[in-house]
């Protein structure tokens, strides 16, 4: 209770500062609007549909190029760990490619398949895909192998033992390798609609870049404002309840 | 069935026709091969445990005991020689024979009583009902009865031990290996285990395993003391161990026997192996 109440007079205070300080007459309210102004634009974007349209052409990006990441990522983690071969190859490309910047897709994913949803789903791809397969990768690494063996001593094989055994005891891994994802997801898909401009489909994103063509500085605020609330929101729904369950049966904290 | 297996097929040494071996291992040998260098881990080793027999395996580390007790166990392939349980080749993992490791091999993602149920899920005899019914016996029998819900990490390193040691006996097992199970355990702890297993041996009878290095506990808890040699591993010497039970590591005579095979060792670990 006292630190809900210590968090909402910290960001009561950042608000007030801030509506001070665009108050005070300095800067041009054009490039510094009062949270006021952003609020309204808000409201506004919320009631005349913009805003639900750009969080639900997001998220569905979102989770199809998610899904896509993992789908390919978690098993190919899990292969890279159980191979020396394939972690010399496959396991060394990943560790180079995750060091590029989801960003420097774009270009490619451009000239590739030009300004389409192809192109978005594709940086979203890349952008995840790496950071799955080394979490993944390095989590299935570290599994004690005592537990394979304690289980095959009691009759345990085959099926019931990768569903029974490596399954669970691989989970603090999988979840970290897809919590690792969805973070990469989340900002290469920003990236992506920044620079892909495309008319299939309006996402938060765009929004942001048309707020900055428009010099609509309260839009690209507002926009700025529901990224940060829906990534944090989703680490919340998504893996909070994961991590917490964790926890509280290793004994070790999932973060 | 390779060459080595038909030939055992075809003899029948007059020990295996002895009924009262429950566990009977033939000059098993085992050599481990690194890039660098192949270490011959155990030389012809031949045991024979009778049912009900409480045998302890000592011998300075890495003299190849824990590698014994995986072949035994079926986890690690001799390569040459066999083991046989009740008569039947040893060809891999069953739950006949189930051990409890010396490290804590507790399932983190169940609950103490989800340990105990998961190797009785895998006896397709019994039934739900009969299954739980087993694992709160055993859980009672280990005292760990109040602790049927607590996760893996709340427990103490003596605790998880004992939900190990509930978790093997639950499955009713012909042969309990035991591969320093109380290596990592203080004192105090491994002395209350000393008492568990000793009543839990008069209890069920069962025939066990033990391999350690430390002599006390050998000679407290064996009928009989089999001494190993250092890398290859070889029994160089027997101990009987005449003592009533239960015993405690603190008697005298006990103490005495512990000498007996303490000096023995440190003849083997000096060089001189006495023949």
């Amino acid at each position: 209770m006292k630190r809900i109440v210590v968090a909402s007079l910290f960001f009561m205070a950042l608000l007030g500062i801030w509506s001070i300080a665009s108050g005070s007459g300095r800067w041009s309210p054009v490039l510094f609007p009062s949270p006021w102004s952003v609020a309204k634009y808000l409201q506004g974007a919320l009631l005349d549909g913009t805003l639900v349209e750009a969080i639900f052409v997001t998220m569905k990006r979102l989770l199809v190029g998610y899904a896509i990441g993992l789908l390919i990522g978690l098993p190919l983690g899990l292969l890279t760990s159980s191979s020396q071969m394939l972690e010399d190859t496959i396991g060394a490309l990943a560790l180079g490619l995750q060091t590029l910047p989801s960003v420097c897709w774009v270009p490619l994913a451009l000239l590739w398949f030009g300004q389409t949803e192809g192109a978005m789903l594709f940086v979203v791809v890349m952008g995840t895909v790496w950071s799955v397969i080394i979490a993944t990768d390095h989590g299935a690494c570290t599994i004690p192998p005592i537990y394979a063996r304690a289980a095959r001593t009691m009759g345990s094989q085959g099926l019931h033992l990768w569903t029974r055994v490596m399954l669970p005891a691989s989970l603090p891994f999988l979840v970290s390798g897809m919590k690792q994802g969805w973070a990469f997801a989340w900002r290469s898909l920003m990236a992506a609609e920044i620079y892909v401009t495309i008319l299939t489909g309006f996402g938060l994103g765009q929004l942001l870049h048309y707020g900055r063509e428009l010099q609509a500085m309260d839009q690209v605020i507002g926009a700025m404002a529901m990224i940060v609330l829906i990534g944090s929101l989703a680490d919340r729904i998504l893996f909070s309840p994961w991590e917490r369950f964790l926890h509280r049966r290793w004994g070790t904290n999932a973060e | 069935m390779n060459m080595a297996e038909a030939q055992w097929q075809g003899v029948t040494p007059e020990h295996v026709s002895g009924a009262s071996s429950k566990l009977i291992v033939e000059s098993v040998s085992k050599w481990f091969r690194t890039p660098r260098a192949t270490v011959h881990a155990l030389d012809s080793i031949s045991i024979q445990v009778a049912a009900g027999e409480v045998v302890c395996l000592v011998g300075p580390s890495g003299c190849g005991k824990s590698t014994l007790l995986d072949i035994i166990a079926g986890l690690t392939k001799p390569d040459s020689g066999r083991v046989l349980a009740d008569g039947q080749l040893v060809t891999g993992p069953g739950r006949q024979r189930l051990v409890v490791f010396q490290e804590p091999s507790l399932f983190p993602w169940l609950d103490v009583f989800g340990n105990v149920m998961f190797g009785l899920k895998l006896c397709p005899e019994l039934t739900n009902d009969e299954r739980r019914e087993v694992a709160h016996r055993f859980l009672g029998l280990v005292g760990l009865d109040k602790f049927e819900r607590v996760h893996v990490h709340e427990l103490s390193g003596g605790m998880k031990q004992r939900v190990a040691l509930a978790r093997a006996l639950a499955a009713d097992p012909q042969v309990l290996l035991m591969d320093e199970p109380f290596g990592a355990l203080d004192a105090m702890t491994r002395e209350h285990l000393y008492d568990d297993v000793q009543r839990i041996w008069r209890d069920s009878g069962k025939t066990i395993v033990f391999v350690t290095h430390n002599m006390r506990e050998a000679v407290c808890l064996g009928d009989r003391v089999l001494l190993m040699s250092r890398a290859p591993g070889k029994i160089i010497q027997a101990f009987d161990i005449p003592l009533p039970r239960p015993r405690s590591i603190y008697d005298v005579e006990l103490v005495g026997h512990a000498a007996r095979v303490a000096d023995a060792l440190r003849g083997t670990v000096g060089g001189g192996v006495p023949e």
